[in-house]
């Protein structure tokens, strides 16, 4: 049926029997969609002036620009309002469409979720820029925000499940079991680490209820898991609809979903320690964090096992479907950070990247390459069927999105893994005589040429993603795209 | 929908028989070799659990059969590190500073010990290379505010000035404009004056009233030449060195409201090895008397 898509004329997409197709409610998606792009240039854009703070520090404004401040909106802005609004949209299209079953909860209660939703994000980035913040990393809103974004998630959640338990299939397939993971673990995240006293019901102020080594070790526990069930099990669910559909190929192996799904989320849930190597937390601690992360490395592969090898059969496609080129990339790149985070969890690696930019560059090979072209790939697919159109306004722009982006994931990473290791070994090296070798701010003017080029990076991938705007406007507007109407549809338009 | 097996052409494999919007599964067994890496990851992880500190035991743990903890495995490295100067640095924390300067092995080392001193404590305020800035002194000319031999560093070190140290040095220039001392107008003719003295102002019709009201109410400190006084700390103005710019606002801004910095006593935070090393360093810099 992606053939469909892909070629409208010669198989139109509406052949799997519209009876069938009850009235999926696509309007939330194609908002989910907007919205993302929107946040998408937001976070980089933000991303890139970051970057070039480090680099150049006199760029810092106080006080509203300052570095600080602006951090937290940029990963919020990536990961939930870019990423958050893509895997809400994208799980309540394939949650339709693999329970053949509309929305649950109808209009009301999705477009609740949507602007409940952007009023979170808009509400979050304020409080960053104007200096209120929780200061715990990833989940910075001042209590009262929080709050209200646990009355979003839980209308998400009873519109998720509801549209399951009304479904017309059998069974679930696997992009719900991985949606709905994320849903409800990330609820159960967010509550317990937000579990702070407010100073006053008036005040934005509130003091976390742990203190001391339990307060970093849940703190860790929300921020490791932030990855692995908003990152990672959300945007494996958007893996294992929109591959099969644009490569039009079977899922490759349906028991290694099954056990790769339950092993992932048994085992990633323990691994938040790894984030507190050589701290104070105890050491005993310290090593299950590890275990578990090295015992997660195949559990977390088993998706990227799935994902390419459906593509067998259908590799072909790769040449002229440069969405799917996305979506195989990005599951390239999920095996090379899947392997790194176990790598750099091992104790004697962990002293030499800790603290370093080592870990920004892993993070962002995570989050550039997979999460984000993960996301590319699906939208490419979803917007000509969203908006009916035919086909893309081009491919070659499509094409010139990829290699530009790539270019960007490969200069940030690089640098990054390059200025990390460099730091780790100039933090730990004596002379002859046994005295450290370099000062702190030795290590700062030598990663200087290095920033400069992750900030290169950056700025390729928001020219990818700008590119990738106008492409997809020009999609929705253009009339090269205009969907000529079947004659069986206009008679029917017509009676 | 009914459960339907298939043959995928392409694989040979069979379906599951489920179908959602089209998407099927195949019937794949697990990959063997991602069974046995999981199964080698799951076998390095037990015996790493039992080598190393992990299962907690009510108010106690397991230690491990390495008997390894994090803080034991960094006093090791540190203590390795230090075996190799230990012996150096007990002897030049003991030593007069004279006599470790005069051994050329004991400088060598307090001249290694005293760069990284001062690259972690020293040079966010009086730079990289000890240039100082604005309000924080140069440490590579031969100008010093309380002097520039060892023995005069190494104090300032050890008690700082201002610091609130009771060893500390203490000196507190009058706020003349700020506290009616000198009229405003009196303050403009004084600071030009000052200004003549190293040449970025040319004596002219009031130059002379301005050495007046130098000579009443500055050289008791500066010196009747602007030279300045070490004793007291007050800084030789007749120079282009100036902690606080030499422009003549600066000079105004001085005399109507004089600023005192204070430099920390680190007598408190390192030990006597790394002030004599830190002393030494600095003296080393260009300007040691």
């Amino acid at each position: 049926m992606s053939e469909a898509v892909l070629n409208p004329l010669a198989a139109p997409y509406t052949t799997a029997a519209p009876a069938r197709h009850p009235a999926y409610n696509e309007d939330i998606v194609r908002k989910f969609l907007i919205a993302s792009m929107f946040w998408g240039v937001v976070a980089f854009l933000v991303g890139c002036y970051i970057a070039a703070e480090l680099a150049w520090p006199q760029l810092n404004i106080a006080p509203w620009f300052n570095f600080g401040r602006l951090r937290p909106v940029h990963t919020s802005a990536a990961i939930f309002a870019f990423g958050g609004c893509a895997l809400l949209g994208t799980s309540f299209y394939v949650v339709q469409r693999t329970c053949r079953a509309p929305l649950w909860g109808g209009k009301a209660l999705a477009d609740f979720v949507f602007w409940g939703y952007q009023f979170v994000i808009v509400m979050a980035a304020l409080s960053y820029v104007l200096g209120f913040s929780k200061s715990r990393e990833y989940a910075e809103p001042p209590w009262h925000i929080a709050v209200l974004l646990v009355v979003v998630w839980v209308a998400y959640l009873v519109a998720y499940v509801g549209t399951l338990l009304k479904r017309e299939e059998p069974h679930i397939y696997v992009a719900n079991w991985f949606y709905l993971a994320f849903i409800v673990t990330v609820a159960m995240l967010w509550i317990t680490n937000n579990l702070t006293l407010p100073v006053s019901i008036y005040s934005s102020r509130s003091y976390s209820l742990l203190s001391g080594a339990q307060d970093a070790m849940v703190q860790w526990w929300y921020g490791h898991n932030a990855v692995g069930f908003y990152l990672t099990a959300g945007f494996l669910g958007m893996m294992y609809y929109f591959i099969p559909k644009a490569a039009d190929r079977p899922v490759y192996s349906y028991r290694l979903s099954v056990v790769h799904f339950w092993a992932l989320i048994f085992i990633y849930i323990w691994a938040g320690p790894h984030h507190l190597e050589y701290t104070s937390l105890p050491d005993w601690t310290q090593t299950l964090g590890m275990v578990f992360s090295i015992m997660l490395w195949m559990p977390s592969w088993g998706g990227m096992i799935n994902g390419l090898m459906t593509l067998s059969g259908a590799w072909e496609k790769l040449r002229t479907d440069p969405g799917l080129r996305f979506s195989v990339t990005a599951v390239g790149f999920y095996g090379m950070s899947t392997f790194e985070g176990p790598l750099m969890s091992i104790r004697s690696v962990n002293a030499l990247a800790h603290y370093t930019d080592w870990v920004i560059g892993h993070v962002h090979s995570g989050t550039l390459g997979w999460v984000a072209f993960i996301v590319f790939g699906s939208f490419y697919y979803l917007v000509p069927v969203l908006w009916k159109r035919n086909g893309l306004y081009s491919k070659r722009l499509v094409a010139w999105h990829y290699w530009i982006s790539t270019l960007g994931i490969v200069l940030y990473i690089t640098s990054m893994w390059v200025a990390g290791i460099m730091e780790g070994l100039m933090w730990r090296a004596y002379d002859a005589m046994g005295f450290l070798q370099y000062s702190f701010i030795q290590t700062v003017v030598a990663v200087h040429p290095l920033y400069v080029v992750r900030l290169t990076g950056g700025l390729f991938f928001l020219l990818g993603m700008l590119i990738m705007c106008f492409n997809l406007i020009m999609t929705v507007t253009s009339r090269s795209t205009a969907r000529a109407i079947a004659p069986a549809a206009a008679l029917a338009a017509g009676a | 929908m009914p459960t339907k097996i298939e043959k995928d052409v392409y694989t040979g494999k069979d379906t599951t028989g489920h179908e959602w919007d089209g998407i099927k599964e195949l019937d794949t067994p697990l990959p063997k070799w991602w069974i046995n890496v999981w199964l080698v990851c799951i076998a390095f992880a037990a015996v790493y659990v039992v080598l190393y500190p992990s299962i907690p035991l009510g108010t106690t743990y397991f230690k491990g059969v390495l008997g390894w903890s994090s803080t034991g495995a960094v006093a090791q490295s540190v203590a390795a590190m230090n075996a190799r100067h230990a012996a150096d640095m007990k002897r030049i924390g003991q030593l007069p500073i004279m006599q470790v300067t005069a051994d050329p092995k004991l400088k060598e080392v307090a001249l290694q010990a005293g760069r990284i001193a001062f690259a972690e404590n020293c040079q966010p305020c009086h730079g990289p290379a000890g240039t100082g800035r604005v309000g924080y002194p140069p440490l590579d000319t031969n100008f010093w505010l309380w002097g520039g031999t060892l023995p005069d560093i190494q104090r300032i070190i050890m008690y700082g000035i201002r610091s609130g140290d009771a060893k500390a040095h203490e000196s507190q220039m009058p706020a003349f404009g700020h506290d009616g001392i000198l009229k405003p107008d009196q303050v403009v003719l004084v600071s030009n004056y000052v200004a003549t003295l190293f040449g970025i102002e040319k004596p002219g019709p009031t130059t002379a009233a301005g050495e007046k009201i130098f000579e009443d109410n500055c050289a008791a400190c500066h010196g009747t030449k602007g030279q300045g006084n070490q004793s007291i700390g007050a800084p030789p103005l007749e120079s282009r060195v100036h902690l606080y710019g030499d422009s003549l606002a600066a000079i105004e801004y001085q005399v109507n409201t004089p600023r005192a910095g204070v430099m920390p006593a680190w007598h408190t935070r390192l030990d006597p090895a790394t002030i004599n090393s830190l002393a030494i360093y600095v003296h080393s810099l260009g300007g040691g008397e």
